[in-house]
């Protein structure tokens, strides 16, 4: 499956995607930069929004990229059912653009964190989620300032019986707790779908946690989450 | 205007020299690049002659100093470069900003040889924080500067060090190294050595910021520091970023770049004389072509500006000059402008609107008289002899709790989480797993990298000071599994003018070279900042050297950390603790628990090599699964981490470790040089390879149960439970701060 990554103007990880994805047998990665016109003709399976500081976040984390021409062709896609995933500043400008429901506020500590973090696997019928199970805990690290998910308490509630949350921080055992949630983000949310589900964004970094090397674990858990687009169950897939 | 009615930062046998030289009166805008690069930050002319006591070559070294990076060969055609800046008195007057350009200055020194940047490291120093709400606020701005400067770019920030000294209270110290990878074949200088080439300015604009920064660097701070303000540069990581990217897709795609070279301290005026002097050449550059913030800016502030996020480029000339080069600047909308071009005569011509507005040797501009400042080691104060005052010596669990919720000891996490120190994806061993970091490269290899300094040390004793800071990055480096390879330095002090300071200057480098002499260490770049120092009190800061080392681990399974791995794994303490209480935090927190007069540590550089090579052997044998090198806060609290770490405790006889201390809390507390913990499960094959390699050693006791339980022979001396002094260690810093 050939995925687009797309790589904005002060993207950061784009590279350590690729080189996650390309970890992956069966996965073809191509790094595009956000003009490149190819984007909506080509044939691929999946886009993938990386993390870092498009257009230096600036107004706010996401605004400007949300608004680029890139990102007309990404919503065009979503629409017609490609999946897409959005990690950290990639999920930042999902919901500024709308395609996520919410809002990414400044940490609680009003302080960028950079830890490694447990979370819970809430939803397993997306396309980035169908290769684990529900009440998997995943070990991946984060690294942001503003990840406080937000929404008003309805639609929140609201967000919850669609089961559209797809990740949620918790402690080792699973749990959601208090001192396990990083930045003050509702419910602990970690990572939201849309109600088609094939529209993923989260904060933790899967493709930084692909290698036993690099988790302090020893769990290659991003390497399940980036996978799950090759598996054909579960998801709903256009 | 004549020199004298210039303002100039230069000295009177300077501007006579000058005049000399030139046979003429310079006129304004020549007298101020003159002024700009012979500051004593752009051109070492206090430092150069001495710092070629440095050891600098090897069989890994590529570069050495003098260029924008040492180059060090780490196999298979891979190259790692190295660079070291400060930002002490921007950071001193603008904490964020300050700290922020510092990280984009040592950024592109890295990018300038053609290398990626891949891992940030900052050293920083302030005062006591639990006193200071100014150096709170100073201490919480640095950060946020670094993380938000190196976070945005991409960079990992993934080691550092920070002491807190009264010293510092109005000088802070912030000092950033950056690492580089590249390829060996890929190396770009920072030399223009075909006459017809052309000079490329690219990246941001040029303004009013940053004007005469280099002078600013190079005096003492004014009791009114705040008004210099403007000496401080305008931090732009965004540009910063798409400068890296371009730079990194022209590199990839072979572009035909001649030369490269940053913009720093001294803006346009070095670089430019750097590029002509380095390549034999001379420059010839149109000023009008440089793109500016602010319309109205004279030639003589464009050659000063120390505007930010710039490069020169040396292409060949032509349409397509460098082969695509213009169009991957245009594809990431990186401003680029033709400001002139190589001439064979060896001058710096500047044109305004095609008139001549300086015309200097390159040379004349590049080499700075050296000045010989006098120098005398300053009279020691008499120290009354006092023994330690019995009554007022603490329990030695009071002792290590309080040494553990020290700043200098305590936990940086709080520090370290604000900065990203995974992205790049290569942070193998990360903040706080371990002595120092290591990264992955791309061969198979690790490289561990650390940075110490220990100023109360320095200051004691300049010489054996600045040598313990090699000595304590080479430990830090080992205790990974790493050989180290090469050291960058950087030597920090007050006022050259005084004899006292450049006497121990003098130590400090003199400590240093000795150091990696005898190590093998290759020393292949460094930093001098003087006039850490400022008016109103006329207090300079403590000299604090910094080393900063890298080494090379071979393979994966050589990698260790410090916590303890298993109950039932022996402890086992290698190397000599001697009476060496000076300058130690036991001696800072506790001062009437020293006798005095007290040594404070030595170094021995023969048997700490012997040392360290010793417990690399136990690494690649297998025989030890947690290593921790001794330092600040001593045995005491290296066991104390490697508990905390490992979240095990340990039963540890103190009487039983190599020592010549005769109290149980000395023993404990003393800062020797020299020292590692280790464990591992079989505690005789430990001991009879360390006694193959004649290093003191003893096996001292045992990993297991949840607290760490010291004793003196038969008597116990401190029972602290694990988490009691997680707590301790982990919070300090955070309820200073938050």
């Amino acid at each position: 499956m050939r995925v687009a990554v797309i790589r904005f103007p002060g993207s950061n990880c784009d590279l350590d995607m690729m080189a996650a994805l390309r970890m992956i047998k069966g996965v073809e990665p191509d790094l595009v930069w956000h003009e490149d016109v190819s984007l909506g003709r080509e044939d691929y399976g999946a886009v993938i929004l990386p993390g870092g500081f498009a257009f230096a976040d600036r107004l706010r984390a996401g605004a400007i990229a949300a608004n680029s021409p890139a990102m007309a062709t990404v919503k065009r896609l979503a629409d017609r059912g490609l999946p897409v995933l959005g990690v950290c500043n990639g999920f930042q400008i999902l919901v500024e653009s709308g395609l996520l429901p919410g809002a990414l506020l400044r940490n609680s500590t009003l302080k960028f964190v950079c830890k490694w973090t447990h979370v819970r696997v809430e939803n397993t019928r997306t396309p980035f989620t169908s290769g684990l199970r529900e009440g998997q805990v995943l070990s991946m690290p984060i690294a942001h300032g503003e990840g406080r998910f937000f929404l008003p308490h309805a639609e929140l509630a609201q967000l919850e019986r669609d089961g559209l949350v797809a990740f949620r921080y918790c402690d080792a055992s699973g749990r959601p707790t208090l001192s396990s949630n990083p930045t003050g983000t509702l419910h602990n949310i970690a990572g939201v779908c849309n109600k088609a589900g094939n529209v993923v964004g989260l904060m933790p970094h899967p493709e930084r946690a692909v290698e036993a090397l690099l988790s302090p674990l020893g769990h290659p858990d991003g390497a399940v989450v980036l996978s799950s687009i090759l598996v054909k169950s579960g998801g709903r897939r256009a | 205007m004549n020199a004298e009615q210039l303002g100039l930062g230069l000295t009177a046998q300077e501007i006579a020299f000058v005049r000399k030289s030139l046979g003429r009166e310079p006129n304004e805008t020549e007298w101020s690049i003159i002024d700009a690069e012979w500051s004593e930050h752009s051109s070492y002319k206090s430092s150069r002659g001495l710092l070629k006591l440095f050891p600098t070559t090897g069989k890994r070294v590529v570069l050495g100093p003098g260029y924008d990076a040492g180059v060090v060969d780490v196999g298979d055609g891979y190259v790692v470069t190295l660079h070291i800046e400060s930002h002490n008195h921007p950071s001193a007057v603008d904490p964020y900003g300050g700290a922020s350009t510092g990280i984009g200055g040592v950024l592109r020194d890295i990018l300038s040889v053609a290398s990626r940047p891949i891992a940030l490291v900052d050293i920083l120093r302030f005062g006591l924080i639990e006193k200071s709400g100014h150096s709170r606020w100073l201490l919480k701005n640095v950060v946020r500067g670094i993380a938000d400067y190196g976070n945005c770019v991409g960079v990992p920030t993934v080691a550092g060090e920070i002491e807190f000294d009264d010293s510092f209270e109005r000088n802070c110290l912030v000092d950033v190294a950056c690492v580089g990878l590249g390829r060996k074949e890929d190396l770009i200088l920072g030399e223009a050595k075909a006459p017809g080439d052309v000079l490329v300015l690219i990246g941001g604009s040029t303004g009013r910021d940053g004007i005469k920064g280099a002078t600013f660097a190079s005096k003492n701070l004014k009791e009114d520091a705040a008004s210099e303000r403007s000496s401080v540069q305008v931090p732009d990581p965004f540009m910063k970023k798409l400068l890296l990217d371009s730079i990194l897709e022209i590199i990839a795609n072979r572009g035909d770049v001649r030369g490269m070279k940053d913009l720093g301290g001294g803006g346009l005026s070095t670089a430019l004389s750097e590029v002509a002097s380095k390549g034999g050449t001379g420059v010839d550059v149109e000023l009008k072509r440089v793109r500016l913030r602010e319309d109205d800016m004279s030639p003589t502030e464009i050659m000063i500006s120390e505007s930010q996020e710039r490069m020169l480029l040396v292409l060949p000339p032509g349409t397509d000059g460098g082969k695509g080069v213009i169009s991957v600047l245009e594809k990431y909308g990186v401003p680029h402008s033709v400001i002139g071009k190589v001439t064979s005569t060896p001058k710096l011509v500047l044109r305004w609107d095609g008139r001549v507005v300086a015309d200097l040797p390159a040379s004349l501009v590049t080499d700075a008289p050296l000045i010989d400042w006098p120098y005398s080691k300053p009279a020691s104060p008499r120290v009354a002899p006092r023994p330690a005052a019995r009554r007022d010596e603490p329990s030695l669990d009071d002792a290590l709790l309080a040494l553990l919720s020290s700043p200098n000891i305590a936990s940086k996490r709080w520090v370290y989480q604000q900065y990203d120190h995974e992205v790049g994806v290569r942070t193998v061993v990360k903040p706080g797993q371990a002595d120092a970091a290591v990264l992955r490269l791309p061969n198979g290899r690790f490289l561990a990298i650390k940075g110490d300094g220990n100023s109360r040390h320095a200051a004691l004793d300049p010489y054996a000071g600045a040598a313990g800071c090699v000595a304590e990055a080479c430990r830090n480096v080992v205790a990974v599994g790493a050989e180290p390879i090469a050291l960058v330095d950087h030597l920090q002090s007050g006022d050259p003018s005084d004899p006292g300071v450049y006497w121990a200057f003098r130590e400090n480098l003199r400590g240093m070279a000795d150091y990696c002499k005898a190590f093998g260490l290759p020393v292949v770049g460094g930093k001098v900042s003087f006039y850490n120092e400022d008016s109103a009190t006329g207090r300079a800061i403590k000299p604090s050297p910094i080393a900063l080392v890298v080494g090379l681990v071979s393979a994966e399974a050589n990698i260790r950390t410090m916590g303890f791995k298993r109950e039932g794994d022996s402890v086992v303490v290698v190397g000599e603790t001697m009476l060496e209480m000076a300058g130690s935090e036991l001696s800072s927190r506790f001062p009437k628990s020293v006798s005095l007069p007290s040594q404070s540590p030595r170094v021995d550089a023969g048997q700490d090599l012997k040392t360290c090579q010793a417990v690399l052997h136990l690494i690649q044998k297998g025989l030890v699964d947690a290593v921790h090198d001794c330092s600040s806060g001593g045995l005491g609290v290296a066991l104390a981490e490697m508990a905390i770490s490992g979240a095990l405790g340990a039963k540890v006889d103190l009487s039983l470790a190599p020592s010549t201390c005769r109290r149980t809390l000395e023993t404990a507390f003393s800062e020797s040089h020299g020292r590692f913990v280790v464990s591992g499960r079989d505690a005789a094959a430990i001991t009879s390879s360390l006694r193959d390699a004649r290093v003191p050693h003893a096996v001292v006791g045992k990993v297991g149960g949840s607290s760490l339980s010291l004793s003196a022979g038969r008597s116990p001396v401190a029972t602290v439970g694990v988490s009691s002094m997680r707590s301790k260690w982990e919070g300090a810093i955070p309820e200073l701060m938050d």
